[in-house]
């Protein structure tokens, strides 16, 4: 299955016709977002009940998403979705430019969690979960990374054993965005310590809000506490929320990290297009030269028009490797050059906003407008080159699986992995 | 390059690729560094008939398109160029015959001439700064009655010495005015420039008191500007398919030289710092290709964000694209910095196109005007 939607489409209205009714519907039940939220990076926004506040909001707009009929636009019918093409998806998104949506659902649920699952879900898995995704009701998590290490996604050693019916996990995830006001996650875990470390793995389907799974925060540089720590204590998960087959989940894991890499471009997700918020740092940045006092500075302008030479060119990029996979021409594995350019970009306008605030950036007051924060920001821009796997990564999988280069050599190949080395535990 | 050409614009790419492949191999290349017009007119009059110079002029006019979109066309045939660092004037003979296309009728045999490949063009727009030390009197087209005079120097002109016509964009009050002149008017002094590409030829010309009869004006007297602003939008778009096709010769002559060459027993391919670098090239080449064709598709249609796309394109492609052909050179190591080795036919197209139109920090500075003017309103 690739990116692009079925041929099945069930196209009742043009696409002029959708954009008409997609915008009355925006305009009359969505507000017009704050141009000054969500600038920076990971800021800590709000206490955690005004947090909870807002992750309701957006369940609640999800929900009448569904009702009007724009969740899941490129979703099969069959479970609650629009099965339209990707351009109303596009259209919806170019609408939605300048108003709020309910973007902590983005990603990971829709993507890459709800594309998981259409891929690999069972009939009964996918009636179940996809339209209770549509209405909001679920919110998904991603448990990949470990703290024995997440380059190597495929060592995980949380650990699932049969019994009976069900499956006892064991162990700990660690890194998860967001798991605290979160309903469900997929769980990579080890099946088998037998083989080799890719054919012993398994995924699984599970909630997070049960008493076996103990969620820690954990705070960032920022002061945000999003990240989180799982403590999988005995968490009985029957067979029927296995995700694929038992010891395959490694064939699930890569496709689950593709439509990670994809996301700015997957048919799943809704981002509002054009220079709004969360598809162009432009307003930000401008906001910080003129706060800063340095709209006119050569120097200033430079790097301003250098952030927006960036932004275009990882657009582009995005969209030519989208358009590669979807048609072919390009295998998947060019997802990870399209990552590599979103990590090396994002970080660089970082810097670039940091560049504009000269020592304010380093010790400033919140009367400082769009220049407060900024050095935290710059601390904490390295955040776009790990987060969805590192960038190192993304270079390995470009030289060895697109241009074709040798392997790195590692140091468990063919060997059962329980005989592998390991990380020393952190102390 | 485009991702996804047409039957059609890959059967026109894959024709000029194979006849450049034949006619301009390196060695060739090589040999034309001592060639006064770098290039032959029987070369140039073949290429014509592969299409090369009717794309951005209209059916009736003797030119034509594949998809309709003759820029995105042209991009596959300077893509070719750029890749085999080909000679002749492709940029500015398209530019000029684009530009006569739209008043056809008043420049009908100059334009036929150009599509057929039996002469060449040159735009002569670039003057030297004032106050630099190349400074010199800007040109001035002014109207005397039924003649057009032109006065003042305009360098580099790519092609300036070879060209049988001369576009040049003069100013006139206020206002731009665009005039043909032939190279052998009486008063037109053309001053060879050394250059870093083999096969181009740059000149400074001089024009001084050049006498020309009315109809030399392409359009109105003054009003020239909006033509011009589109002639240069036309040679970005053309350079940066050229750019990005030099970049993806210098690119994969550098990935074959990575699995080829070996050290310490083992092929360079397999150090991963080697391979990161690789990596890191491979994706600002993919970018160049991305924003390239998005620039080329934007212009071709009038869209409204054309302006800033190859803006974007040409500040990108100058800059990453010079960071990506360094890199290639080191890592062939010295072989790399040699005369014999075909990297550096490649790289001195990329590198005279970086300056060209605008440098990366020209069109970075015209970047932050439109953001800024698109945030205001
Ligand atoms: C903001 C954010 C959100 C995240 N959200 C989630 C989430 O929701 N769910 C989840 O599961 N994880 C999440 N992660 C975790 C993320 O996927 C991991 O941090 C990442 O995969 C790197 O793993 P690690 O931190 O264990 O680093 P390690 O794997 O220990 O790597 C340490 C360093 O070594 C480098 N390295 C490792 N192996 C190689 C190699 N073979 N070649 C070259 N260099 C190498 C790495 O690039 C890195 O620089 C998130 C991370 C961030 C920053």
């Amino acid at each position: 299955m690739t990116l692009e939607t079925s041929d099945r489409a069930h196209v009742t209205e043009t696409l002029d016709e959708f954009r008409a009714r997609a915008r009355a519907w925006i305009e009359s039940n969505l507000e017009r977002s704050d141009s000054s939220a969500y600038v920076g990076v990971l800021r800590p926004e709000a206490s955690d009940e005004e947090e909870l506040a807002l992750v309701q909001r957006e369940r609640d707009i999800q929900r009448a998403m569904f009702d009007a009929g724009f969740a899941g636009i490129c979703f099969p019918r069959e479970y609650g979705g629009q099965e339209l093409p990707r351009a109303y998806q596009r259209v919806f998104d170019e609408e939605l430019a300048g108003y709020e949506y309910p973007s902590r659902l983005q990603v990971p649920t829709f993507v890459p969690c709800a594309a998981v699952l259409l891929e690999f879900g069972t009939e009964e898995q996918k009636r179940r979960h996809i339209p209770a995704i549509l209405k909001g009701e679920e919110l998904w998590m991603q448990m990949l990374s470990e703290p024995s290490g997440g380059s190597d996604v495929a060592a995980a050693v949380t650990t699932a054993v049969r019994d009976g019916d069900d499956w006892i996990l064991n162990g700990s995830k660690i890194w998860t965005t967001g798991a605290w006001w979160s309903d469900w996650a997929l769980c990579l875990t080890r099946t088998n310590w037998d083989v080799p470390k890719n054919r012993g793995l398994t995924v699984f389907m599970v909630p997070l809000k049960q008493p076996s799974v103990e969620v820690h925060r954990i705070e960032m540089l920022s002061g945000s506490r999003e990240f989180c720590q799982e403590f999988l204590t005995d968490v009985r998960v029957p067979d029927g929320d296995r995700l694929g087959e038992v010891d395959d989940g490694w064939t699930v894991g890569t496709r689950w990290m593709f439509h990670e890499r994809m996301y700015r471009n997957s048919p799943y997700a809704t981002i509002p297009a054009g220079t709004s918020r969360g598809a162009s740092r432009m307003p930000e940045l401008f906001a910080v030269a003129r706060d800063a006092g340095r709209l006119d500075d050569p120097l200033a302008r430079d790097l301003l028009g250098e952030a927006r030479m960036l932004e275009l060119v990882k657009q582009s990029l995005e969209q030519r490797v989208s358009t590669g996979v979807a048609t072919r021409t390009m295998s998947d594995q060019a997802a990870s050059i399209a990552r590599l350019m979103s990590g090396v970009v994002e970080s660089r306008l970082v810097t670039i906003g940091y560049e504009f605030t000269d020592a304010n950036g380093a010790a400033w007051d919140e009367a400082d407008g769009a220049v407060a924060q900024r050095g935290v920001d710059h601390l904490m821009r390295q955040v776009w080159c790990i987060a969805g796997g590192t960038t190192e990564m993304a270079r390995n999988a470009i030289s060895e699986r697109v241009l074709g280069m040798p392997r790195e050599r590692s140091h468990d190949p063919n060997i059962p992995f329980r005989d592998v080395p390991r990380s020393r535990p952190a102390t | 390059m485009l991702l996804d050409p047409s039957p059609d614009q890959e059967f026109f790419r894959e024709t000029t690729a194979r006849f450049l492949a034949e006619k301009v191999p390196p060695d060739e290349v090589r040999r034309l560094r001592d060639d006064p017009n770098g290039f032959a007119p029987d070369y140039w009059r073949a290429g014509a008939e592969l299409g090369w110079t009717g794309l951005l002029v209209d059916e009736d006019l003797g030119g034509g398109s594949l998809s309709g979109l003759g820029l995105v066309d042209l991009t596959l045939t300077a893509h070719e160029f750029g890749r085999r660092a080909a000679p002749g004037p492709l940029c500015p003979t398209n530019v000029v015959a684009e530009m006569l296309g739209r008043y056809g009728h008043d420049h009908r045999e100059t334009l036929s001439s150009l599509v057929a490949g039996r002469a060449t063009a040159a735009w002569c727009v670039d003057e030297p700064r004032t106050g630099s030390r190349t400074a010199a009197a800007p040109v001035d087209i002014r109207i005397d009655g039924d003649e057009v005079v032109v006065n003042g120097t305009k360098r580099p002109v790519e092609a300036g010495g070879t060209a049988d016509v001369l576009l040049v964009t003069g100013r006139t009050g206020q206002g731009a005015t665009n005039a043909l002149v032939p190279r052998q008017a009486g008063g037109v002094t053309v001053t060879p420039l050394r250059s870093i590409d083999v096969t181009r030829r740059y000149a400074a010309i001089d024009f001084d008191e050049v006498r020309l009869p009315l109809t030399s004006l392409v359009g109105e007297a003054g009003g020239g500007a909006d033509d011009a602003t589109r002639a240069r939008r036309t040679a970005i778009v053309v350079s940066c398919a050229e750019s990005v096709g030099a970049l993806q010769a210098v690119f994969d002559l550098t990935v074959a030289w990575a699995f080829d060459r070996y050290s310490f027993g083992r092929p360079l391919a397999s150090y991963q710092e080697l391979k990161h670098r690789f990596a890191d090239m491979k994706t600002s080449l993919e970018g160049s290709h991305a924003i390239a064709d998005r620039a080329a598709g934007a212009v071709a249609t009038a869209s409204s964000d054309a302006d800033e796309l190859v803006c974007a394109a040409k500040a990108y492609i100058g800059q990453y694209g010079s960071e990506l052909v360094q890199d290639c050179i080191q890592i062939h190591g010295g072989i790399g910095v040699t005369y014999e080795h075909d990297l550096h036919l490649y790289a001195r197209r990329a590198a005279a196109n970086r300056s060209g139109f605008g440098t990366p920090a020209e069109h970075r500075a015209r970047l932050a005007d439109i953001v800024e003017l698109r945030e205001a309103s």
